[in-house]
């Protein structure tokens, strides 16, 4: 049986890993294979790192230390960061990333993960998709997250975008619900449940882990398939061998 | 000892190779077909679509190479299955060194496909591959076609139903998950590959 994954989350920024507070006011947390492989002992199922600026900056994210992460790491991992075309992906896969996940420039031309997929494989390509709800209780897509002025919101609706990014070949998607990220209240199960009706393809919950038991809800109430935070693993509030028994003890399916 | 990569143009080439430098084995990547005629042991690893794959295997005329090599051979997730004779995938004619056909997964309630993440090794077969794994060894997944049950598996991994995660024919050898995203598990199954 697949288990569930736990998925750290190291946000990149000028080579070093950061995190934010619901995207903002970011301040540098370590080295970034120094937290890989703190992450990949403490027996994290897999990486995702963004380039949080790459995209805003309009540049691609920088191999030098996605070929640094995969000497030493031997778990997988995602890398995503301004990856605007076949070439830039082959760049970073070719670096020794697993996947490529891309959110902004998949929303400036849809067509990228067409080409991406028909490139590389569903299997490689993540979408990643920044959410929050708007005063009607929509929830809608928000384009360059990375950095608050350059941050946009889109007309478009993210459950919308769900089912177009599969259509056109995400083989997973990361739905990071914005208006519980970094405030560790717990993922957004309504937001994760209606995406998870309508996804076929591995859901990951984003934004919002501040206890074990929110994990816990998000693979038994929203049943997805990964969950991903960053902040109670980096301050250590929460050690990953701990949640991993901890769910284990709930009825959920982990690597142990 | 002389390993090398067989350069099909598979995105995990870099991992794979990054995995041996972990275990001390510094392999060479090679499209040539007397450098991989006269090694040791020779790995094909692979991601992407088995149409393309096979693709770039005939226009290196690769294909008659890689059938006819005696060493130990180990086909990595894509390489595994281009082991196979025959992938659902494009309706492709693969290499047909081990007897197994390759079949997309089935869509179910509660299944995804693709089948991307940990799952269990189970019904390890008495094989020199398998030394010192254990009945529910955890190993990464990342694949949307699998090889059936059959005489040739090795190694079986539930999803819905079974499937073969390890397969072997002779001297060829596959591996339907990433040794080298396995964690340790991983490691113990290259290091015994190296050592067959």
């Amino acid at each position: 049986m697949l288990s569930r994954r736990i998925i750290p989350c190291l946000d990149v920024r000028d080579g070093k890993v950061v995190k934010g507070v619901r995207f903002r006011d970011h301040v540098v947390m370590g080295e970034i294979v120094d937290l890989a492989l703190r992450y990949r002992d403490e027996g994290a199922d897999e990486l995702v790192f963004y380039d949080i600026t790459a995209s805003p900056e309009g540049r691609s994210v920088d191999r030098a230390w996605v070929e640094r992460v995969a000497r030493v790491i031997d778990i997988p991992f995602c890398v995503a960061g301004g990856i605007r075309s076949v070439n830039e992906a082959r760049d970073v896969l070719h670096a020794g990333a697993d996947k490529i996940s891309v959110n902004s420039p998949a929303l400036e031309r849809p067509e990228l993960i067409d080409e991406l997929a028909a490139a590389f494989g569903v299997q490689c390509v993540v979408v990643g998709i920044d959410s929050l709800r708007d005063a009607d209780g929509e929830w809608r897509v928000r384009q360059y997250t990375g950095d608050p002025s350059k941050t946009r919101s889109l007309m478009r609706r993210t459950l919308d975008w769900v089912l177009e990014a599969q259509r056109r070949g995400a083989g997973e998607i990361v739905l990071n619900c914005m208006d519980s990220d970094g405030v560790r209240k717990g993922y957004d199960l309504e937001q994760l449940k209606e995406a998870r009706a309508i996804c076929r393809v591995p859901l990951i919950a984003s934004g919002g882990a501040g206890a074990v038991e929110h994990f816990r809800d998000a693979f038994t109430d929203a049943r997805v398939d990964g969950a991903l935070a960053a902040s109670v693993f980096h301050s250590g509030a929460i050690a990953v061998p701990d949640l991993k028994r901890y769910l284990q003890g709930q009825g959920v399916t982990v690597r142990l | 000892m002389n390993v090398v990569l067989v350069d099909a143009g598979g995105t995990n080439i870099g991992s794979v190779r990054y995995a041996l430098q972990r275990l001390g084995v510094d392999a060479c990547l090679t499209s040539d077909a007397d450098e991989i005629r006269s090694a040791d042991k020779v790995i094909l690893p692979g991601v992407g679509a088995a149409g393309p794959g096979m693709a770039r295997l005939r226009e290196l005329q690769l294909i008659d190479v890689i059938r006819s090599l005696s060493q130990p051979v180990l086909g990595v997730c894509l390489g595994m299955q281009l082991l196979c004779e025959h992938s659902e995938e494009g309706d492709t004619p693969c290499l047909g060194v081990i007897p197994a056909k390759v079949h997309r997964f089935e869509e179910a309630p509660g299944q995804c496909v693709p089948h991307m993440g940990w799952n269990r090794l189970s019904a390890v077969a008495a094989h020199p591959l398998l030394k010192q794994m254990n009945e529910g060894d955890w190993a990464y997944f990342v694949h949307s076609y699998a090889v059936p049950l059959g005489t040739y598996t090795l190694v079986s991994t539930d999803y819905g139903k079974g499937f073969s995660s390890v397969i072997g024919h002779r001297n060829f050898h596959g591996m339907q998950f990433h040794p080298e995203r396995s964690a340790s598990v991983g490691a113990t199954l290259l290091k015994n590959f190296l050592e067959l």
